[in-house]
């Protein structure tokens, strides 16, 4: 008889902690992400875990003191959310360079100025070169579940690299769904003791954190390199691994829906998927040939996958929920780059979309695909355009 | 009773072995006195932080590794959440018997490291913390610091025709801490070593956050020749520009209150980087000296 | 008795040998500091009364204890001069280095 509970996205990252049994969690607050501090403290209040639990001073601190107790061989947690992941931002390198496992939970939300609580990807994506393996969930059950294989991927002594968990803020961290728990004796089968030679230790003293020389910067930056590359492999293991143990697998670093006999494709992040994926349905009553990209791991970038899954595709429209400010959107660059790799010549737009919370609707995507047909029959599309502006910003 | 007996840490009865060696630090470096005899008085089991500054400089760069025992370099304004990590962590893993001591600069400590700072002693997390106090951010070429003394010339706080290098004083980084709620603080220098490493000693056993401001000469810096680091450490506190003082159970306490100062004038014109001062400025210093000592005697036990 | 001695640096030829990240064994030094210094410091040790004050003070740790009395690792002293300016009797010397003494 399995469990279930109403939890909300951010619950469900609570859950999935305490069912990894951290040894220090540390806590600093910010919208939209303050529901996974607060339930960890509840959890931590009534021994349903034992952890260090760390009320720090600053993000900065928080990442910082991971950082430090992951040195010293300890699994452990943290969350933020936009401003508070941009103050980090020096410490996401240290740790990714100093290869520290550690998983974090980004609730995705704008950036100021001006400021916005609201939900969008330009935290996570603008950090993406930060050496970090970044995935992007869509539902609550998938928040749980991957907090788990985060670390099953993290602490991989093949990819000993940190692990950004994104959900999108408000719309996934505060909204509820019905999700199925793991007993704890199962996820701790599934999930080893984390266990590594790379730490300070009494019997074999470490120095750790140190300088490089011009002459060995390169080969540290290579190796750093090789393993988030090296980390697509053992990310596809953990899910397989993970489905035939809890019976859910979600498709490795993409999920594809439809794809195959698809004229037009929609490429996504998070939740938006699930709005694309009914209006593929509705689409697909009405004779179209369409199917949903969802992009899962933004890195390592699932290259491979999407020029697999677009092989019989004439158009691809990118929604971007971030746009980097003098050319286009992160996501359709990267899946650009991937594209044009194959030589084919295929119609790809840019949808810049949901800035700030701003909602992304059925009637959105219907007007992506639509704008998707018209460039195939010839008409001339703008290859990057702001969607669902409420005013004209025609010259 | 002989000294081990009695649990002193001196000459006699430190450990033998030397955990930071073959360092990079310029001949003469007080701060590296600093680390060194840390390390000493600590042992094997410690995990040492040290943020970007001279000591993580001139220690840690690959493949010439200069400390001997666990140690690690964290970010600059870092070195006190990641004790507090460290301590967490370490904790969590069942370790036991262990000491985690954080070893960093002026700056890394008034300036970009006192937000970290503040919230593990708000913590009580159970680290030991060390200002190595040079008084100017050395590594990066003497540049003023948030413990820069008044009328010392840096770079960026040259002295010239109009402005007369620093015109602002020290942050009081040991009263700071005291008001943060501190379980033991002190204040010690390089010149005055056996007090020192009773401090050290002493922050060791503390079930709680320690801090230990010590100053430590930099010959670049001061400009001041390599061999006179430990003496004109000693003559700063003869001279009362920096004292000897504790803070535990709530209470300051000055462990050497001098009848009679050294002259503040000798101890500046020793270093160049004091040297442009004129007769009033040294006046200007002096009074601000007795004002202080003023305050502390009337209110400090000692 | 852990005297630190210097290690020969192979530099690895396959990325494989390299450390993983940086993190490393403790203590492993490559380089001396010998040729730094344009003085070095001569211990007069029949005068020496093992107060151990220059084995405090020496900012290196090259001065050590050894049967009783005091040595001075010159792999590593960096000729700083402070055990000659420290010491309460004035059995250290500094000499120019190249000079031999006596």
């Amino acid at each position: 008889m399995k469990t279930k509970a109403f939890l909300s996205g951010n619950e469900a990252v609570a859950e999935g902690v305490r069912l990894v049994s951290p040894h220090v969690i540390a806590a600093y607050p910010i919208t939209p992400q303050t529901g996974v501090v607060e339930r960890l403290a509840e959890m931590v209040e009534d021994g349903s875990i034992r952890a260090g639990f760390l009320n720090v001073e600053s993000e900065h601190s928080a990442l910082s003191a991971a950082i430090g107790a992951s040195a010293v061989g300890a699994r452990t947690f943290t969350a933020t959310s936009s401003q508070g992941l941009l103050y980090m931002a020096e410490c996401l390198h240290y740790a990714s360079g100093g290869r520290f496992p550690i998983v974090m939970m980004n609730a995705n939300r704008s950036l100021a100025l001006p400021w916005s609580i609201y939900g969008d990807h330009r935290d996570s994506l603008s950090l993406l070169d930060s050496g970090w393996i970044q995935v992007y969930v869509e539902d609550a059950q998938e928040s749980l579940d991957m907090v788990i294989q985060c670390y099953a991927i993290a602490e991989n002594l093949k990819v000993l690299t940190p692990v950004m968990l994104n959900l999108d803020g408000f719309t996934l961290t505060h909204t509820y769904e019905l999700v199925e728990l793991p007993t704890k004796d199962e996820v701790q089968e599934f999930l080893p003791a984390f266990d590594t030679p790379y730490k300070m230790d009494f019997e074999n003293p470490k120095n750790m954190g140190f300088s490089s020389t011009p002459a060995d910067n390169m080969e540290f930056k290579y190796q750093q390199h090789k393993a988030v590359l090296d980390a697509k492999k053992i990310i596809r293991e953990v899910d397989a691994a993970f489905k035939e143990r809890f019976g859910r697998g979600y498709g490795g670093l993409v999920d594809a829906y439809k794809c195959d006999d698809a004229e037009m494709i929609v490429v996504c992040l998070g939740s938006t998927t699930g709005t694309c994926r009914t209006v593929v349905d509705e689409l697909r009553e009405e004779g179209w040939k369409v199917g949903v990209l969802k992009i899962r791991f933004m890195r390592p970038f699932p290259e491979e996958d999407i020029i697999h899954y677009t092989r019989n595709t004439k158009a691809v429209a990118v929604i971007d929920r971030d746009i980097s400010f003098g050319y286009e959107g992160t996501v359709y660059t990267n899946v650009n780059s991937a594209l044009a790799k194959t030589g084919r010549d295929i119609l790809k737009l840019n949808f810049i979309a949901g800035l700030g919370g701003r909602n992304i609707s059925k009637d959105n995507i219907r007007e992506i695909f639509i704008e998707l047909k018209e460039g195939m029959e010839g008409k001339k599309k703008e290859h990057v355009r702001f969607l669902g502006l409420g005013v004209s910003v025609d010259e | 009773m002989s000294d081990k007996r009695s649990g002193m840490i001196n000459a006699r009865t430190i450990t033998d072995k030397e955990f930071f060696y073959g360092h990079k630090a310029c001949a003469g470096c007080g701060g590296s006195i600093v680390v060194r005899l840390i390390l000493k008085v600590l042992g094997e089991r410690t995990f040492t932080v040290v943020p970007a500054g001279c000591m993580s400089a001139v220690g840690f760069i690959y493949p010439q590794l200069c400390f001997f025992n666990n140690a690690i370099i964290s970010t600059f304004p870092g070195t006190a959440s990641m004790l507090s990590g460290i301590a967490a962590g370490a904790k969590a893993l069942g370790l036991k018997d262990f000491h985690v001591v954080g070893i960093a600069g002026d700056g890394g400590t008034a300036d970009i490291g006192i937000q970290a700072l503040s919230g593990a002693i708000d913590r009580r997390d159970k680290v030991i913390y060390v200002c190595y106090d040079n008084e100017a951010y050395m590594n990066t070429g003497i540049q003023k610091s948030g413990l820069t003394p008044y009328g010392a010339r840096t770079t960026t706080t040259p002295a010239g025709k109009n402005i007369k290098g620093t015109v602002i004083g020290k942050k009081n980084m040991f009263e700071i801490v005291a008001a943060n709620g501190i379980d033991y603080a002190a204040t010690a220098s390089v010149g005055y070593i056996q007090d020192f490493l009773n401090k050290v000693h002493k922050a060791a056993k503390v079930e709680g956050t320690s801090y230990i401001h010590v100053l430590a000469p930099c010959p670049t810096g001061w400009g001041t020749a390599t061999d006179s680091t430990v003496e004109i450490a000693k003559e700063a506190v003869d001279c009362g520009l920096w004292y000897l003082a504790e803070y535990e159970n709530g209470e300051f306490k000055l462990n050497k209150n001098p009848k009679e100062f050294t002259p503040v004038e000798d101890y500046l014109r020793k270093q160049f980087r004091f040297r442009h001062l004129d007769d009033d400025d040294i006046q200007k210093i002096t009074d601000i000296r007795d004002a202080h000592w003023k305050k502390m005697r009337s209110s400090w036990k000692g | 008795m852990n005297r630190p001695v210097l290690k020969k640096h192979i530099k690895p030829k396959h990325i494989r040998e390299y450390p993983v990240g940086p993190c490393y064994e403790a203590g492993h030094l490559v380089t001396e500091n010998a040729t730094w210094r344009t003085q070095k410091p001569i211990i007069h040790i029949e005068k020496c009364t093992t107060c151990y004050y220059c084995y405090l003070c020496c900012p290196e740790g090259v001065i050590f204890k050894e049967d009783k009395k005091v040595k001075i690792d010159y792999a590593f002293c960096k000729g700083c001069g402070i055990c000659a300016k420290v010491c309460p009797k004035k059995v250290i010397q500094m000499i120019r280095e190249g000079e031999t003494y006596g």
